[in-house]
């Protein structure tokens, strides 16, 4: 086991390598001079010739990425070119809103998720069976984008229940401990700043949970109705077991193994999706970062958020490989 | 005479069914697919006829009828240039279905040659080529597509580029799988003995043999792909204004949500709908022609 995380962590190296060679080729090759970027239209031919030899810009490429990689490696992308801010800053400042949205995201997709999939395996053909599957197919089929509108329609703009935009109401300056602002406002006891992150983050989690509710609830409902035909589970009832501890105790606890990995790949997608639901309620973390850096054309900036969230995205892929063979002692790796 | 004599094939050809026979049959059963298929009929229809069907100009505004309601007139309002939703949706599903269907062919062109060459050859070609598909697959698809237009610039054509791209790996993964497990069959290798060169087994005997999944993963990455063109175009990367593409009609229509929010619900409707359809008859697809693997 121990052997297979090592080796599965090495060979992480030419993955990473690979991701940071191809984000920079593809942004250096194909993209406009940053020189001229950043000095603006109005710079003359010299200033920008200056400013790229002072960047090294007519380094050879290999020379160019080397000094990208050595840089990155200390924790250093360079500065955007919008704020001038290092790029580090700048997306640490915003990942732990994107965090806290996709972790209350993957609560809200595994609990109903499960729950709606356990339900529907149960009372298979059921209306509620029906039901929850022509939900799971609509949830699937939907743009996140487009149920964050409608749910602003319902809620916001209608009912006028929650709030539009934004991680808490403006006004209120709570204490930034962590830049989670949950565990802050529980950490300082602030009561009306919980109030607030919570309710900011009711609509936006739920439209990005949507989709990953709809995978599990289908997976959950599919494992769960295989694992009750078996034999053991015949045994179970023919002992007596109630109805209840046959399906919690035995049925679903061997239903989940498979349901784990794909709320861990879950886990993975909602950065992808991510972008989409900070654009639609503006959430300041750093989806809706990556879409303005490139709406700006700060390179610097795309390239370090792509980084980090691809580089995100192949960590929690590997947390859940490991996962999964240590949930499942049939599982293998070698 | 040969009115009296009979083929064997020909003496069976009335109770034995010939594969595309049978896979339509099974199909027809699918009652989910077959609706799908009658919707996604509709909508070829209204795309190739769009001028015919649509009742006003897509492209005409009307500032006077600007953000109407629903209506007997305009029967899902008008956006904020007076223009009709219903003629926008309508033209909308050129767009789509374009993107969808060109983006896939030429990520299913693209993956099949890789997918074969790696399998085919294995050895350091396959090593290459499929570390680097495992580079693309290391970002979430919607951001390397969202990369690619950074870089590519905005439209349509690169956006049908960009999606065809991040798609790759995708069919690469499965084409390369596949030529493994046929490579080996005696029916290669006995292409192989009466002299057939590497082009001719690749496309003549080993990729003929992997369609069926190729066919049914196609069918979902059309759905996917639309997905991703409405988002793109959602967030202003994608197809521009003026274009009647329905994710772009959702990215100009979310400045209105508050006093005319059908901007935003019927375009949505339309993608979800096409979204579906594509999905259910994917699945059926996938049930009719490989009954092994039906959930």
């Amino acid at each position: 086991m121990l052997r297979y995380v090592a080796q599965r962590l090495l060979l992480l190296i030419p993955v990473l390598f690979g991701v940071s060679l191809f984000v920079f080729l593809v942004l250096h090759l194909f993209t406009a001079d940053p020189a001229a970027m950043m000095l603006g239209q109005h710079a003359t031919a010299e200033q920008v010739e200056a400013l790229r030899k002072q960047l090294g810009l007519n380094d050879p490429i290999y020379m160019q990425f080397w000094r990208f990689l050595t840089d990155m490696l200390q924790g250093d992308f360079g500065r955007s070119l919008m704020t001038r801010a290092p790029v580090m800053e700048e997306i640490l400042n915003r990942l732990p809103a994107t965090i806290e949205l996709a972790l209350a995201s993957i609560i809200i997709a595994s609990a109903v998720g499960i729950t709606v999939g356990v339900i529907s395996a149960v009372k298979q053909y059921s209306i509620f069976d029906y039901l929850s599957m022509i939900g799971a197919l609509a949830g699937v089929s939907m743009p996140i984008f487009w149920l964050g509108l409608m749910l602003i329609i319902l809620f916001s703009v209608t009912l006028g229940w929650l709030p539009v935009s934004g991680r808490t109401d403006i006004g209120l300056d709570p204490a930034t401990i962590t830049n989670f602002y949950i565990i802050d406002s529980l950490l300082t006891r602030d009561w009306d700043a919980l109030v607030a992150a919570l309710r900011h983050l009711a609509l936006p989690a739920i439209a990005l949970a949507s989709y990953s509710t709809a995978i599990i609830a289908r997976m959950t409902r599919s494992t769960m109705l295989e694992v009750i035909r078996q034999d053991y589970i015949r045994t179970a009832r023919a002992k007596g077991l109630g109805e209840r501890i046959v399906v919690y105790r035995h049925a679903l606890r061997n239903a989940l193994i498979p349901v784990v990995t794909v709320i861990g790949l879950q886990m993975g997608q909602l950065l992808g999706g991510a972008v989409l639901t900070e654009t639609v309620f503006s959430w300041p973390g750093i989806g809706s970062l990556l879409i303005n850096a490139i709406m700006a054309g700060d390179y610097p900036l795309v390239q370090g958020s792509v980084i980090i969230i691809a580089t995100t995205y192949v960590v929690v892929n590997l947390v859940v490989d490991v996962l999964y063979s240590y949930l499942d002692p049939r599982i293998h790796y070698s | 005479m040969s009115d009296t004599v009979t083929s064997p094939a020909g003496a069976g050809a009335g109770v034995q069914y010939s594969p595309a026979a049978d896979f339509w049959k099974r199909l027809k059963k699918n009652k989910l697919a077959m609706v799908s298929l009658a919707f996604l009929l509709l909508l070829v229809f209204l795309a190739l006829f769009a001028g015919m069907v649509a009742p006003y100009d897509p492209y005409e505004g009307n500032m006077p009828m600007s953000l109407k309601g629903p209506s007997a007139d305009h029967l899902l309002g008008t956006d904020e240039l007076g223009r009709d939703i219903l003629s926008r949706i309508i033209y909308g599903t050129q767009i789509s279905l374009r993107v969808g269907i060109i983006a896939v062919s030429i990520a299913l062109m693209a993956g099949m040659f890789f997918g074969s060459v790696a399998g085919y050859y294995g050895g350091r070609i396959d090593n290459l080529i499929m570390r680097f598909m495992d580079i693309m697959l290391a970002f979430p698809s919607l951001l390397l597509a969202i990369a690619f237009m950074m870089v590519l610039g905005k439209g349509i054509e690169n956006a049908i580029i960009a999606i065809a791209i991040v798609s790759v790996p995708e069919y690469a993964r499965i084409v390369r799988g596949s030529v493994l497990s046929v490579k080996e069959n005696e029916y290669v290798q006995a292409a192989r003995t009466i002299g057939c060169n590497d082009g001719q087994i690749i496309f003549r005997h080993i990729l003929p043999n992997v369609m069926a999944p190729l066919i049914v993963r196609s069918t979902l990455g059309i759905s996917a792909a639309i997905l991703e063109t409405a988002a793109l175009g959602f967030l202003g990367l994608g197809v521009q204004p003026p274009y009647a593409e329905w994710g772009t009609m959702l990215g100009s229509g979310r400045g209105y949500l508050f006093n005319a929010p059908h901007l935003v619900t019927f375009p949505g409707i339309a993608i979800t709908l096409t979204v579906m359809a594509f999905n259910l008859f994917g699945d059926g697809l996938r049930d009719a022609l490989d009954p092994r693997l039906r959930r």
